[in-house]
């Protein structure tokens, strides 16, 4: 009884006033055990700043488990800890946006095989008229990194946009929309 | 035609604002299932009083009062109980509350133009709002976004995510919108066309739109190797 899917269409530049919520980039407390912080930048393919792109983080928690919508209620659900695993945060004028969250655990494929530890990160722009689907690695994780499923799809070269980097305790994660230093992208 | 032909690429030149910003290089296929995980929990709580646009203020907005309701379904048919449904949209006049947002047209004091609201065991979403203007923008000479209301839908599934915008029935400026013409094709963009629903319209109070909205499913569902 259901038609074709409902196409996709852009966030435009005013989404302000709808998505972002308040204390959406945190996604566990304040003064949660082992809480790191994500920060990084949006470009477009001419490296300028993008300043009305919306990114949200979706992660299984610290044992790689997905905290999932329990039937019956969308919202709070059965919470077994702090983190719904679920973050939103819009950039700024300079395109950047930052999150507080925990490292979450390594999670099993589809086929089986173990994935490394990494955190699903989708972005929304004006100018995407369909949303974009990339993956952040963690980089104290070299042995697991070198095994992943995922990363072992990406050719070599490119494999480096989707590791953050450890800038002092921070965990730093650009997203490059186009050009050289493009972010790999993954279809959906 | 596959989904992904029925979708608007990311490069759409007609529309400006995508040449700088799409990917240039391929996009990375996954083995099937590796997009298979569920939404995680929902942070944002849904107020009762937040599918009601016109009551978020001392007064009434000014505009013509509209009921939008329809149904939040996958791609089996299956109703989605439950799911968060968020709009945000101008005022009457075409103006959003953004600081960003230039276009010399009043404010509206009693209109901020966003909502949300859970779906109910048919999948059914019901919003009150308030039909919002047209308004220019500059992606070329003489460019006017027709009247629409911006959709996001978690559903179930990371694969279910969407945002869209839903149109109004018979509105001129569709065929000239290179955001709406993106979608190659014609039953595409119907598909973003809500219906004028006498049925559900109150009589002396507010006319009402019916539009239903399809999510993808988990890749285990046979549709889209259908046609």
């Amino acid at each position: 009884m259901s038609g074709p899917l409902t196409p996709s269409q852009t966030v435009g530049p005013f989404f302000g006033v709808g998505l972002p919520f308040e204390k959406g980039e945190q996604m566990v407390p304040p003064g949660s055990a082992g809480l790191i912080r994500i920060e990084g930048q949006v470009f477009d393919g001419n490296g300028e700043p993008v300043p009305d792109a919306l990114l949200e983080l979706w992660q299984p928690d610290d044992r790689g488990h997905y905290r999932t919508v329990v039937d019956g209620d969308a919202t709070r659900g059965k919470s077994r800890g702090p983190s719904t695993g679920f973050g939103r945060c819009r950039t700024d004028s300079e395109g950047a946006f930052s999150f507080v969250t925990v490292k979450p655990g390594a999670t099993p494929a589809p086929d089986g095989r173990m994935q490394a530890p990494h955190v699903n990160v989708t972005v929304f722009a004006r100018g995407l008229l369909r949303h974009l689907v990339t993956r952040m690695y963690f980089p104290d994780e070299t042995d697991a990194n070198a095994t992943d499923p995922v990363l072992n799809l990406v050719e070599p070269t490119r494999r480096e946009t989707l590791i953050a980097k450890n800038c002092g305790g921070v965990l730093h994660f650009d997203v490059r929309l186009q050009g050289e230093q493009e972010t790999v992208f993954f279809a959906i | 035609m596959s989904q992904d032909e029925r979708e608007p690429p990311y490069l759409y030149p007609d529309y400006v604002g995508t040449r700088l910003r799409a990917p240039a290089k391929p996009l990375v296929n996954l083995p099937q299932g590796f997009h298979d995980f569920p939404a995680p929990l929902f942070p944002r709580a849904i107020a009762e009083l937040d599918h009601d646009l016109t009551r978020q203020h001392a007064g009434e907005p000014i505009g013509e009062r509209i009921i939008v309701t329809g149904r939040v379904l996958d791609s089996d048919g299956r109703p989605l109980r439950n799911t968060i449904v968020e709009v945000w949209q101008a005022n009457a006049a075409g103006r959003y509350l953004d600081q960003d947002d230039q276009h010399p047209a009043p404010l509206d004091p009693n209109f901020s133009g966003a909502g949300g609201c859970l779906t109910d065991d048919d999948g059914r979403y019901r919003f009150i709002t308030i039909k919002p203007g047209a308004y220019p923008w500059k992606n070329h000479r003489n460019a006017w976004r027709p009247a629409h209301i911006h959709f996001s839908l978690v559903g179930s599934q990371f694969r279910s995510r969407l945002v869209t915008q839903m149109y109004f029935p018979g509105d001129p400026l569709m065929p000239r919108d290179p955001i709406l013409q993106s979608i190659p094709d014609q039953a595409g963009r119907d598909r973003l066309v809500s219906l004028f629903d006498p049925q559900t319209t109150v009589p002396e109070w507010a006319l009402a739109y019916r539009w239903d909205i399809v999510l993808r499913g988990r890749t285990a569902t046979p549709f889209e190797d259908e046609t």
